[in-house]
């Protein structure tokens, strides 16, 4: 009843829908960074959408099944092998005990989402499975996997789900464009910056830093920030790009030093002493996930009616899912 | 003094209680936080204050962003008012000030400083006109710091100074930050003193190491059983510098599971320590070392 690590790819975790509660301890939300993907996995297999899966980046793990289950992988384009023969994502296939799970090279996307029927049963820590590795906490021993963790398998193994039948076809997929949007809505600290600056903000194409992991996404590429000028508040710091440290939501978009602006996401610091432009919405996180280094994007302008008919849009995505599964 | 409000997305609201950091301000956002935590708002997720400002986290499915709004709105006059008083705790930190850690990592980072030529010890001396490095450490460790809020990673205290503004050390953070901090770094940056509670990035200067776990994921050690996190926001810390044998002795403790930390009971008034600061001060060290 068991998912064996051979070999972990570049970093792959146990992670859920995440771990609310604990921000204000500086305990970030943590869990899958395409929840879409994330919950397609898990409803293609039969599990509850909230079950923890294995989320991995750009390299796929090899892992070995001990016991029968349904498999799915969803998110990248990253090909899975099942004992050496190339499947679909975004499909539901059947394992039996000893078979092996290997991936191919990335096609386009970022992130993997390997749900297994039963879900990944690691200790429930603070709510939740998912793996927030910069506390240590949750998920395998607070840590990315490594070649020879094993990972128990809940219950209903093998049992729930489409029979190893279910797909799911590109029209009701969700992935970023080229260059990607990302739609956000202004606020925080915006009132920092000239109206040119912001302006050229969202008329600049960026490209997504190196930098780029589950605590935020770096962009790089685009024009400097020219800052309103003031005298900085006491306890701020000296840079115009300085503030009070203060909270940073979730999506929150901070410029340090007006140049390259960080998106935070999953696993965000949950306070810092950086202005923030305002937040990309709820509903465009996912995109943010399957984002690859030196991929484009930009952002655009929304209000808050036109953020929650986006949020309305994505459940609604989420909805056409389980109806075609007859969920 | 009027909150700043702001929709941080679909998600948050912020608010801004004042751009400079004060202890009023600081009171302020706890009364509002504690205020919206005791609403029990249906779909408010998370209730984070800060040390000027404050966050709520809210699902829009469950609330509507301008209902949240205006129900925030309606608690500002409330907490404004509200007496600025709290039951908490004095603790003692430990710190072994520049030591070999902090000094291997800054080293390596030079190019990232604002002064390459100097140590952050000696940079932070220069800066508030302190002269030496012993100095600096005498102003930084002989009085006592207020815990104005928790976060950046899990379980870490920015800790305000409880001195009068122009005696308040004041340091600017790293032009770039660094991508590494050794773990129980006691950094600075602006006029806010931290404890780095894991290992990480991090733009603050380094001072020094205290031997003494303030997170524990594990919940092994004997004072974080019941909470992963030592810190809450109000509680008063006191460093104490020690030497490189007391460290080590510490750190002999803490392996064994057997370190104790020094925590007192005590209270705190804003407004009494506006009126007397020196008496609220010496009241404070009594509760910590009086017994």
């Amino acid at each position: 009843m068991a998912v064996k690590i051979i070999s972990p790819g570049l970093s792959t975790t146990v992670q859920d829908l995440g771990r609310p509660g604990y921000y204000h301890l500086g305990i970030p939300l943590s869990g899958g960074m395409d929840r879409f993907a994330l919950r397609a996995a898990n409803m293609l297999v039969g599990n509850d959408e909230s079950a923890a899966v294995l989320e991995a980046v750009f390299m796929g793990p090899e892992v070995e099944f001990t016991t029968a289950a349904t498999v799915a992988v969803t998110g990248a384009s990253l090909p899975p092998k099942l004992n050496g023969a190339e499947l679909a994502t975004w499909e539901a296939f059947p394992v039996r005990p000893g078979d092996r799970l290997s991936f191919g090279f990335l096609k386009s996307g970022a992130r993997v989402y390997i749900a297994v029927s039963g879900g990944i049963d690691v200790p429930v820590t603070l709510g939740s499975r998912s793996t927030y590795t910069l506390g240590a906490l949750g998920g395998h021993e607070g840590r990315a996997l490594k070649a020879g963790d094993e990972l128990p398998l809940g219950e209903g193994t093998g049992g729930k789900g489409t029979g190893g039948k279910g797909s799911l076809p590109e029209a009701l997929r969700r992935q970023p464009g080229n260059p990607a949007e990302l739609r956000m809505l202004p606020g925080l600290y915006w009132h920092r910056i000239t109206a040119e600056a912001g302006k050229q903000f969202f008329a600049d194409t960026w490209k997504v830093a190196p930098e780029a992991d589950r605590i935020g996404y770096r962009f790089k590429g685009g024009t400097p920030l020219d800052f309103v000028p003031r005298e900085q508040p006491f306890g701020a710091g000296s840079n115009p790009s300085n503030i009070v440290d203060a909270c940073y939501p979730y999506g929150s978009i901070q410029v340090p030093g007006g140049t390259e602006p960080i998106v935070l996401h999953r696993d965000a610091v949950s306070g810092g002493g950086y202005m923030m432009l305002g937040c990309v919405i709820s509903a465009d996180m996912d995109l943010i996930g399957q984002l690859q280094p030196h991929s484009p994007a930009r952002f655009t302008e929304v209000s808050m009616d036109q953020a929650l008919a986006a949020r309305h849009d994505r459940k609604a995505a989420l909805a056409r899912l389980r109806a075609h599964l007859g969920r | 003094m009027s909150i700043r409000f702001s929709f941080g997305g679909d998600e948050h609201i912020f608010g801004e209680v004042s751009e400079g950091m004060s202890l009023e301000s600081f009171f302020t956002s706890l009364s509002m936080t504690n205020a919206v935590r005791e609403a029990q708002i249906s779909g408010v997720t998370e209730i984070c204050p800060a040390n000027a400002s404050f966050q709520v986290k809210f699902d829009p499915d469950r609330i509507k962003p301008a209902d949240l709004m205006r129900e925030l709105q309606s608690m500002e006059a409330a907490a404004a008012r509200s007496d600025a008083s709290l039951k908490t705790r004095i603790i003692e930190i430990p710190v072994l000030y520049n030591d070999p850690w902090t000094h291997e990592t800054l080293m390596r980072f030079r190019e990232r400083h604002q002064d390459p030529s100097k140590t952050d010890l000696e940079y932070a001396a220069d800066v508030n006109g302190l002269g030496t490095v012993g100095n600096f450490i005498e102003a930084h460790s002989s009085q006592p710091w207020f815990v104005s809020m928790v976060g950046f990673v899990a379980g870490l205290p920015f800790l305000y100074q409880m001195v009068e503004r122009e005696r308040q050390l004041q340091v600017p953070k790293y032009l770039r930050p660094r991508t590494d901090t050794p773990k129980l770094t006691v950094g600075h940056g602006g006029c806010f003193s931290c404890i780095y509670s894991v290992r990480g990035a991090g733009g603050y200067q380094m001072f020094g190491v205290t031997p003494m776990p303030i997170y524990d994921p594990a919940q092994k050690v004997n004072y974080l059983k019941d909470e992963m996190c030592l810190f809450r926001p109000g509680d008063i810390v006191k460093w104490k510098p020690v030497t490189r044998d007391q460290y080590d002795a510490a750190i002999e403790e803490v392996d064994a599971n057997r370190f104790e930390p020094v925590i007192r009971q005590t209270s705190f008034s804003l407004s009494e320590y506006n009126k007397d600061m020196a008496g609220t001060k010496a009241r404070l060290m009594e509760a910590l070392n009086g017994r």
